[in-house]
């Protein structure tokens, strides 16, 4: 236990209570401030405790043997089916100014059998090496491979850290990868820094995104993130630029999860992540029926994506596919429409660095209009049939 | 066969708000429930047990002594044995250091799990990574974001693994791991024989030692990962209001100040 409550000097103010983001202190009978096992030692009631009563003792903590032979900023080009995932772009996006800030190139890591002509459009987006497996066992996506060979390049090479997307395949395997090489992974970065002493800062929302926490990994390699995908800006193309290609031999096992089939189930739809405009609805639609007014405002739009708050796919008006939050999936779209949904923060996470948003909202109050760019108080069943009406006399 | 769901009790952070005047956590009134996602890993569990007469639900839990209020809500829904991991020594464990600690208590049960169970994430870290690494240090496959799962024939199972654009049809070995998808299922409500039994039960704290846990590899020693500061999040400012125009007006405005405004 390394926080350490001096009791003679605590007062009872109760202070680090309310600063304790875990729940993890109360005051006891005596009325003094008392740790349980929630503590995650982050120092908060540390600074609030006014007479100093508080201590973090550091135990010397077992890191990674040899910290300076890990050179190097790795970024997992996720592929599916042979086509890169957009996230990838972003990654060598913030990967770039990142290396640059730490001195050192940038790499991507391609996993995948008959997938080496995606090097070319990784190289165009920055990346100075791409390290290739190419291996029938890594043609249909599942984790114990995808981690084997991760785990395979990282001891031969030692990268200092490794970004991913915060995909389906990143929040699968990138964990797993963790875990055997016994270091730190931080889920859903927001923000990527490389501080002071040239350890990766990592910026994540926690609490359903009411608070923001700065995450270090200082002894353990590599240092580890995943990046939600529409966070970061992606990488401009160059073309013709090159790099250098590195094979890397592995023959893995064969998968022992089969996949025995795949449904597209947004073949006819255009997904929420990908879309300029997206149309939301939540609650305030009041059944399933009314997303068909969303879908003709998308078409009066010229063609946006339908996206949904986690109360209408709750309510099963909607399929989850089309969620957007902290449960769903992170838009960054040019225009965002949110239509009867209230914004609690889990919403609002999602979707809050849309470059526009309008929100159409009878209740007056609802923190929505927060972060809503243009906020109509009023009734959606009259707002959006008059709004495609006009948009199609333009 | 042995199904084990692994839950987490957290606060229910709809309701977790910052004090704007001190910038911490309003906690006060936010009552601590057992992690949405893993109700229906819990739910998963005890249909397949349906589904496969004679089999057994195990639900592990790793908190603080107040947790036992989540496992007795997991009786009360029909599990059949619980484990407590409570010990001062798992504190300030990150994600890596609770997988391990999981992981070993697992082990230490007397019938080996079949398969393990855990909700997609928990609503309070969103870090998804717990399932995946327990099953990492038990070497189990893991199929992560699953919305059905079958016994197909022994020894294997059949699941439905969701993607970002669709779905997969997938057959996995057993023992293995899997994370359940809030789709999968309606959490059934507790039974009144349930809440009896519920009611009555002592559970007993399982100490870090009693799961032959490494003192090296549990809580914040073992832990990589460090919370450096924490902070609110940057609020976006919210741009014009329009209040009290009529449907037809409003909607006309709105056209036109998105092409005024080139986005459209």
């Amino acid at each position: 236990m390394a926080l350490k409550i001096d009791l003679e000097n605590c007062i009872g103010c109760g202070s680090c209570v309310s600063a304790c983001p875990f729940g993890a202190l109360a005051l006891n009978a005596d009325g003094k401030a008392e740790v349980n096992e929630a503590c995650r030692m982050c120092g908060s009631c540390v600074d609030a405790c006014p007479v100093g009563a508080i201590t973090l003792e550091k135990e010397a903590a077992a890191g990674t043997d040899d910290l300076a032979s890990y050179k190097g900023l790795w970024v997992y080009a996720e592929q599916r089916d042979g086509a890169l995932h957009e996230v990838v772009f972003e990654l060598l996006g913030k990967g770039r100014e990142l290396a640059s800030a730490m001195g050192c190139p940038l790499s991507a890591v391609l996993l995948g059998h008959g997938v080496e002509g995606l090097a070319d459009a990784l190289f165009a987006h920055g990346a100075d090496q791409v390290f290739l497996v190419d291996d029938p066992a890594l043609e249909k996506y599942s984790s114990e491979p995808y981690a084997e060979a991760m785990c395979a390049l990282i001891e031969k090479h030692r990268p200092a850290a490794i970004l991913a997307g915060a995909t389906t395949a990143g929040r699968s395997f990138i964990p797993r990868v963790a875990v055997r090489e016994h270091t730190g992974l931080t889920a859903d970065c927001t923000g990527l820094a490389i501080n002071a002493d040239g350890l990766l800062e990592q910026t994540r929302p926690a609490f359903g995104g009411n608070i923001m926490a700065a995450i270090l990994c200082p002894d353990h390699r590599p240092q580890m993130a995943t990046v939600r995908p529409k966070v970061f800006a992606p990488a401009p193309a160059e073309e013709g630029r090159k790099g250098v290609l590195v094979r890397e031999e592995l023959s893995l096992a064969p998968p022992v999860v089969q996949v025995v089939k795949t449904v597209r189930a947004l073949e006819n739809e255009l997904n929420v992540t990908q879309a300029d405009i997206v149309v939301s609805g939540g609650r305030g639609l009041g059944k399933s029926e009314n997303f068909a007014l969303l879908r003709e405002l998308a078409d009066a739009l010229g063609g946006a994506a339908i996206g949904a708050s986690r109360a209408a796919v709750d309510a099963e008006w909607i399929s989850a596919f089309h969620q957007v939050g902290q449960t769903g999936k992170t838009v960054r779209p040019k225009l965002y429409i949110a239509c009867g949904i209230s914004g609690q923060i889990q919403h609002l996470v999602g979707m809050n660095s849309a470059e526009t948003i309008v929100a159409i909202n009878k209740d007056p109050d609802a923190p929505i209009f927060d972060v809503a760019d243009i906020g109509i108080v009023g009734d959606l069943f009259e707002v959006v049939p008059a709004l495609i009406r006009a948009l199609k006399q333009g | 066969m042995h199904f084990v769901v692994c839950i987490k009790q957290v606060p229910n952070t709809t309701k977790v708000r910052i004090d704007p005047e001190t910038n911490t956590l309003v906690r006060a009134g936010v009552e601590s429930i057992v992690n949405p996602f893993d109700e229906n890993a819990l739910e998963m569990a005890l249909v397949l047990k349906e589904q496969n007469p004679g089999s057994k639900v195990t639900a592990v839990c790793m908190g603080p002594p107040q947790a036992a209020d989540a496992l007795k809500e997991c009786v009360a829904r029909g599990v059949d044995d619980v484990i407590l991991l409570c010990d001062r020594a798992v504190a300030g464990s990150d994600t890596w250091a609770t997988s391990y600690a999981i992981a070993q208590a697992v082990k230490s049960l007397p019938e080996p799990a079949d398969l393990l169970l855990f909700g997609k994430q928990a609503i309070d870290g969103d870090t998804a990574q717990v399932g995946p690494g327990v099953a990492e240090h038990l070497g189990l496959p893991c199929i992560t974001f699953v919305r059905a799962a079958k016994i197909a024939e022994p020894g294997r199972i059949a699941l439905e693994r969701v993607w970002e654009d669709g779905w997969e049809e997938i057959v996995s070995p057993l023992p293995a791991a899997v994370t359940v998808l809030k789709e999968a299922n309606v959490p059934r409500l507790p039974s009144l024989r349930g809440k009896m039994a519920a009611k009555k039960l002592q559970i007993p704290l399982t100490t870090a030692e009693a799961i032959h846990a490494d003192p090296a590899k549990i809580g914040l020693k073992a832990s990589p990962t460090r919370v450096v500061r924490i902070f609110s999040p940057p609020q976006k400012t919210g741009g014009e209001k329009w209040t009290g125009l009529s449907g037809e007006e409003a909607g006309t405005k709105l056209a036109a100040a998105l092409q005024d405004r080139k986005i459209i």
